[in-house]
């Protein structure tokens, strides 16, 4: 009854503020939205801002020194960095030489030769591995790989290359199991399905026809991938391998178990040594003075420097290969 | 006679390329399938009841892991409901309104980074600006320390998804007058519902084998807590202790914890599969 009663002019201004509403709303959710987009951001800058703040004390107690320095003494509260960063760089680069070329080899095997039965099973199964977290990794170090490795491979290469002159100083030493090679080996493990899950990706965004034309002019599969599919897809390639690269170089729980933290920096491969988000794990809830605490700040902060440069490449490289696909 | 030894060496370079990248598949393979099957043979060994009823036992004893399992629950529930909106809302906005602007470009990229950033930095944030200041370690600092994890990747697969609805979607509902907020609510996110939700999955599967950033914010805690102010069990800080202890039956322990871990993050990743093929057809 009410509503019939109503005239013309009441019924436009009830229009108005219900489009004023809206009007207002909208504009309130809008700023929301930038509002969670702002908070990214925050969150990134309070990262940078709180590793800093903890890492002063630091720095101004031992200098740029801290980074160059392999002294690791909590009990005379002397501290370097440099023994986690080289064990950092070391373990980072000897996985990404193992799994980038066997990444890529899988890849290539997915793309090319798989029969197309097996093609789906073996991809979705790669990629279901790749989201596996790294503690599982870690224990099966730990349990498994470490002895069978201590038995099968470091003695053997311990007594073939004895007494030979830079090879054997790179694999001397007692077998422990654990040791830099051990990490590195389950770190490269741990990166494999990551970095063909992506090259595979990018493989497949080259166009057919591209492929199609070279084999038209009697190329073999081999000079198909390096001189036609490789080329088109390599900056996809190396993005991808710098994403795995700054996982690597971030992992904490996969190496942990088992790089044996040692604070040296040891000529032999088999040593045990420490990284530095290996370290970090390990002490910080040990570290009970403040420059301990800050020491291990201070490597947070250096990782999270060195994985911000890795990871910002591996975005552009990668943003690249997107503008490349849209044209 | 020149051409033959062409012919001869590109054949054989291709067979040797061939023959190598089957090794590595098979190499590749191998490895992995030598993980899933010890995780398999001494997680199923250690599989009893108790470890859903029984509380972490001291050395010697028996027990479960039903603190840990709770505690893991508690901290991911709460990082999932409080990072969902925020990650939801950041994404909507890249999506929707922010698209070419330079701030966008810089919450992507940014967000990017937060992505693949080592988790044991983002923990190292949460100790400076939660336990410093609350003087002890806590189930809050850990849900936090899991929710700056979760935010990127819900971020990232909500752009995605709604950058995969038809813009004719949009155009239609905003014809018949919807304002921007009406459009995005109730067109754009309905349309997008099985992706946004697999980022939400993958979310969750990507925390609850997270380890590194627990050890200092939410600690461990061998007694059953449902307490957010003090320390908090989780199964991957109890992995982590009970693998590097000396004791056997700590060891069995953490096998089962590490096979349920592995057994979420594997159902919810074929989960987040199955919805996305949905979502993208």
């Amino acid at each position: 009854m009410a509503d019939i009663a109503l005239t013309d002019e009441t019924d436009l201004t009830a229009r108005a503020r219900t489009t004023r509403r809206a009007g207002a709303g909208d504009a309130r959710f809008h700023f929301l939205t930038w509002l969670a987009a702002a908070l990214v951001l925050l969150i990134f800058a309070g990262v940078i801002t709180s590793l800093v703040i903890g890492s002063v004390p630091a720095f101004k107690a031992f200098g740029f020194g801290f980074l160059t320095t392999e002294v690791w003494s909590p009990a005379r509260e002397r501290f370097g960095a440099l023994a986690s960063i080289y064990g950092t760089l070391i373990t980072s680069f000897l996985a990404m030489l193992v799994a980038v070329p066997v990444g890529i080899g899988v890849a290539i095997f997915l793309t090319e030769l798989c029969p197309r039965m097996l093609r789906r099973p073996i991809g979705i199964a790669i990629e279901l591995l790749a989201g596996i977290p790294s503690i599982i990794y870690g224990i099966w170090g730990l349990f498994v790989f470490a002895p069978w490795f201590q038995d099968h491979v470091q003695l053997p290469v311990i007594n073939a290359t004895q007494g030979i002159p830079v090879i054997g100083t790179l694999f001397g030493g007692a077998p422990y199991g654990i040791g830099v090679i051990t990490a590195s080996l389950i770190l490269s493990i741990m990166i494999l399905p990551f970095i063909s899950a992506v090259t595979r990706d990018v493989f497949e965004t080259v166009p057919a026809m591209l492929k199609e034309a070279t084999y038209g002019l009697g190329c073999t599969t081999w000079e198909v991938m390096w001189r036609v599919v490789l080329p088109f897809a390599r900056s996809g390639v190396v993005g991808g391998a710098m994403l795995a690269l700054g996982r690597a170089l971030g992992e904490t729980m996969a190496v942990t178990f088992v790089i044996g933290n040692a604070h040296k920096i040891d000529s032999s491969l088999f040593a045990p040594g420490t990284t530095i988000s290996a370290t970090i794990a390990n002490e910080f809830t040990e570290a009970t003075s403040e420059i301990y605490t800050s020491s291990l700040i201070s490597l947070g902060l250096i990782l999270f420097f060195i994985t911000f440069i890795v990871l910002a490449c591996a975005q552009l490289m990668l943003r690249q290969l997107e503008k490349q696909a849209g044209k | 006679m020149i051409n033959q030894t062409l012919y001869l060496r590109r054949r054989v370079a291709n067979s040797v390329f061939i023959v190598l990248s089957i090794a590595a598949a098979i190499f590749g393979l191998v490895w992995l399938a030598f993980i899933l099957g010890s995780l398999l043979s001494q997680g199923v060994a250690a599989l009893s009841p108790t470890l859903f009823t029984e509380a972490t036992p001291p050395p010697g004893s028996a027990g479960g892991l039903s603190n840990a399992i709770l505690g893991s629950v508690l901290m991911s529930v709460l990082a999932v409901l409080v990072g969902t909106p925020i990650g939801l809302f950041a994404g909507t906005y890249l999506a929707e309104y922010g698209k070419h602007t330079r701030f966008a470009f810089v919450v992507r990229f940014v967000n990017d980074i937060l992505l693949s950033a080592p988790s044991i930095v983002t923990g190292l944030f949460i100790y400076e600006i939660i336990v410093v200041p609350m003087g002890h370690f806590s189930g809050w600092a850990g849900a936090a320390s899991l929710m700056v994890i979760v935010i990127p990747v819900v971020v990232r697969t909500t752009e995605n998804m709604l950058l995969l609805v038809p813009h004719t979607l949009r155009e239609a509902a905003t014809a018949l007058g919807a304002p921007m907020s009406f459009v995005i609510h109730s067109v754009t996110w309905k349309a997008a519902q099985a992706g946004i939700i697999t980022g939400v999955l993958l979310a969750v599967a990507r925390i609850s084998g997270e380890t590194a950033p627990l050890l200092f914010t939410a600690l461990n805690n061998q007694f059953m807590s449902t307490n957010f102010n003090g320390p908090m069990a989780s199964l991957p800080a109890v992995i982590f202790q009970y693998a590097l202890s000396p004791y056997e039956d700590w060891h069995r322990l953490a096998w089962a914890g590490a096979l349920l871990v592995t057994a979420t993050v594997l159902t919810l990743s074929i989960i987040a599969r199955l919805l996305e093929n949905k979502q993208r057809n």
